[in-house]
């Protein structure tokens, strides 16, 4: 508690952290301009629209510290999803559903991981490939029509992923949770969090210590697949059926999310923290302006500004230093 | 004497309180060609830094035919025709030759697109006046690196500049392309060109150089003209102590053989074969493009070797990547320090332990902070960084302590064979002695170690024996007591072994 008394120490962790400061600000405005905001169901709900691009923005956040992008997540999250309702429509144990799922993501990352390993891709090119691919075998797949999961045995265990809740927490909010946690854990305290942040810095000199780099690429881009595909099951469980067309933009929500919380895109620079905040912040802006009933037109506008504002804002401190 | 057109004054230059420049005096004269001499870290590039308007300086003045000048940009420095030639080209490589002489000043037709004939009518007179013999349509990759430096000077020229400063031009050239240089020189001084010639190389000082000033550890110690110079009065200007007392040398009684090359050849390297002794330094001495570092690194397992055996402890093995090599206990530490020595977006601590990571973690890969900050607390002290702690930014850091966090990411590792390649490259004189008496203590240790060096000082100063390399091949193995700057030349340029 002395901590959070000590005027200095809170003024110094604010200015180190710019885009939680957008964050409050955003708080303190919606408070003052709506009362529903502040109030428990209405913050839940943030929090659960939150979930999903916060789980892909964490994969995406690996990319991009290694110094590469992962577009194909939107993608990965459909066919993982219409996967996943064609199965449990098929009567599959839900558990096994959900690891399928994951292991599918996991695959297309891999497959990712290889094109820009082995087949020396630009990070950029080969995951524009991926999600033009795998947005087109999921429409053709799905013939263009939902895939609904009503009436299967494991149908109502399995839409307890989106719709249930612990403890009065959703779930999707806790997976969020988790998600955070074990990816901190990993940036900060495994071995291969550090590696990714060498090559982000400096890929030749990190291979130059004996580091084998393609390996670190394989686990990130196998992550983000992996996370791709979690937010499939978790929109597909929500909604209870496999929309063709679902996560279509996602992959630039979730950069949003990760450059807001202060992640460079030439990569080696940024936090889990920070793509946390950056996704409060995209999650808040989207209730904030449909409880202010702004027409959905206007609403991209104002996303945009309030985006650009902040990494403004940021890349000005950073010039500065 | 001749009319002085630049003339730099009681020039201060500190970088956030390191003074690197102390009341340094410089003059340019018009129409005379000027070196500018001095071990690295002595201050040369730092004053023409200024003189072109990189940096700007703490105090002093300039003026320019006598009248004060600022250059706050090198666009002012370039206006009144100072032009500077990196050792470093600054060329883009897939633009042609009329291209590059006029990046930014294409000359336009009415509508503002770009006068193509112009352009290379324009760049074939330059061409011409310089006697290079290429079409202004060729790439500039197409060029061999003593033409591009041809065309560098044809942009200078372009520019107008009345001042050209030369950083090193000959480091990379061949005979033949060194003596088109000076053709172009001297013709350049003979039209009233006014030239700033930075080298270390004394030879060609004295070929066409009419002036030279001598700096050292940051401060101005002469300026004469060159006809009441020799080779060993600037030598002892320039290191202003004896030899001896620079280079700390251990003498190394024979030691069994730990690492055996044997016709190793590649790409870069032909029929390489030496062999290297328990506590022995080996020196490798050459020209830049000797084969030197590319010999370094296909040892290290960066580049594949094609045919050829490395033994180790009497063992053959085989390296296919820098892991394999760590892993044997051979460890490399870069002339390239920012492209692949460090990482400048870690700190101190992630920077020492990034090449020994494993022993800092447990069986599921999470790391052990507090010993990886342990080892860095070590290291700061033993080796004398100087960093505000264990948690400063690389890129924070000076060249000399840059270069000592790249030795100390090798030595974590308990490397037994430790490769040096540059060691010193742009390290300030001061840690310099720091790094000699840092690998003489791991020679002292028993460790084994290769030493690249293109400063033949050092080479002789350090080593045991000495392996010269030229085109890729190895020329000789000279023995410490034989060793000379003059039999290391020679060799350097291609000449048998027997000739010596």
């Amino acid at each position: 508690m002395r901590i959070l008394l000590n005027k200095a120490s809170i003024k110094e962790f604010l200015l180190k952290n710019k885009p939680l400061i957008v964050l409050l600000i955003l708080c303190f405005v919606m408070a003052v301009l709506n009362d529903r905001f502040w109030t428990w169901n209405n913050i839940v709900t943030v929090l659960r629209q939150t979930s999903i691009n916060a789980v892909i923005a964490t994969g995406m956040t690996f990319a991009i510290l290694i110094g590469g992008i992962d577009l194909s997540v939107g993608s990965v999250l459909a066919i993982c999803g219409a996967m996943a309702a064609t199965l449990i429509s098929s009567g599959m144990d839900p558990l096994l559903v959900v690891l399928l799922a994951l292991m599918l993501g996991l695959a297309i990352g891999l497959v990712n991981g290889i094109l820009i390993t082995k087949g020396r891709l630009q990070p950029f090119i080969a995951t524009l490939g991926t999600m033009t691919l795998l947005r087109g075998i999921t429409l053709v797949y799905t013939q263009g029509k939902p895939i609904s999961t009503a009436g299967a045995e494991g149908s109502l265990a399995f839409s307890k992923i989106g719709t249930g809740y612990i403890l009065g927490i959703p779930i999707p909010v806790l997976i969020m949770i988790i998600v955070f946690v074990i990816a901190y854990y990993i940036l900060r305290h495994i071995r291969i969090g550090r590696y990714i942040y060498a090559i982000g810095s400096n890929e030749e000199a990190t291979m130059y210590s004996g580091i084998k780099t393609d390996n670190v690429k394989l686990f990130v881009y196998g992550a983000a697949g992996m996370l791709a595909a979690l937010g499939g099951i978790i929109i597909t469980s929500r909604l209870g059926s496999a929309q063709p067309t679902s996560g279509l933009g996602y992959e630039l929500d979730a950069i949003a999310a990760v450059v807001l919380g202060g992640t460079s895109m030439a990569g080696g620079v940024g936090t889990i923290f920070g793509t946390a905040i950056g996704a409060m912040i995209i999650g808040l802006l989207n209730n904030a302006l449909n409880l202010l009933q702004v027409p959905s037109y206007y609403q991209d506008v104002a996303k945009g500004v309030v985006i650009l504002i902040a990494v403004l804002l940021d890349r000005k401190q950073k010039a500065s230093r | 004497m001749a009319e002085k057109i630049i003339s730099m004054k009681n020039i201060v230059k500190d970088f956030s309180g390191v003074v690197v420049l102390n009341n340094v005096d410089f003059n340019i004269y018009k129409g005379q060609i000027m070196a500018l001499l001095g071990e690295n870290g002595a201050g040369k590039s730092t004053l023409m830094k200024i003189l072109t308007g990189v940096y700007t300086r703490t105090s002093g003045e300039i003026l320019l035919n006598g009248n004060p000048v600022n250059f706050p940009s090198t666009k002012e420095s370039q206006k009144s025709g100072i032009a500077i030639i990196h050792q470093e080209l600054n060329l883009i490589q897939h633009l042609s030759i009329a291209e590059n002489i006029f990046l930014g000043r294409e000359p336009l037709r009415k509508g503002r697109s770009i006068d193509w004939s112009r352009l290379y009518s324009d760049s074939q007179k330059w061409l011409d006046l310089l006697g290079i013999n290429e079409n202004p349509r060729e790439l500039i990759k197409n060029l061999s690196v003593g033409k591009q430096q041809l065309v560098e000077i044809a942009k200078a020229l372009s520019l107008d500049a009345k001042i050209i400063i030369m950083d090193e031009p000959t480091g990379a050239l061949t005979d033949a392309e060194t003596e088109r240089l000076f053709k172009v020189i001297k013709s350049l001084k003979e039209k009233g060109h006014s030239i700033v010639y930075i080298s270390h190389r004394l030879k060609e000082i004295f070929q066409i150089c009419d002036y030279a000033t001598v700096l050292r550890d940051g401060t101005f110690i002469a300026e004469k003209r060159i006809q009441d110079l020799d080779e060993d009065k600037i030598i002892e200007m320039m290191v202003g102590r004896k030899l001896t007392e620079q280079y700390p040398r251990l003498d190394h009684n024979n030691g069994d053989i730990v690492l055996e090359v044997r016709g190793l050849t590649n790409k870069f390297v032909k029929d390489a074969s030496f062999e290297l002794r328990k506590g022995e330094i080996l020196g490798i001495a050459g020209l830049m493009g000797s084969g030197r570092t590319e010999l370094a690194r296909s040892i290290y397992g960066i580049y594949k070797i094609d045919k050829g055996e490395i033994i180790l402890n009497g063992n053959q093995i085989t390296i296919r990547s820098s892991a394999d090599a760590l892993q044997h206990g051979i460890a490399y530490v870069s002339e390239d320090r920012k492209g692949n020595g460090i990482v400048l977006g870690l700190n101190v601590k992630e920077n020492i332990s990034l090449a020994s990571l494993k022993s800092f973690s447990g069986r599921f890969g999470n790391l052990h902070l507090v010993k990886e900050e342990e080892a860095a607390v070590k290291y700061i002290s033993s080796m004398s960084i100087k960093a505000t702690g264990t948690k400063q930014l690389l890129k924070y850091l000076s060249g000399g302590n840059q270069q000592k966090v790249s030795i100390a990411k090798n030595l974590n590792t308990r490397p037994r064979i430790l490769i040096l390649d540059e060691p010193t490259r742009g390290v300030d004189v001061g840690a310099k002695k720091e790094i000699y008496e840092l690998i003489n203590q791991f020679k002292k240790e028993g460790m084994s170690i290769i030493m690249i060096s293109s400063e033949i000082p050092e080479i002789i100063g350090m080593s045991d024996r000495v392996m010269v390399m030229h085109e890729g091949r190895i020329m000789g193995t000279i023995p410490i007591e034989k060793v000379s700057q003059e039999s290391i030349m020679s060799l350097a340029v291609g000449k048998e072994m027997d000739g010596i």
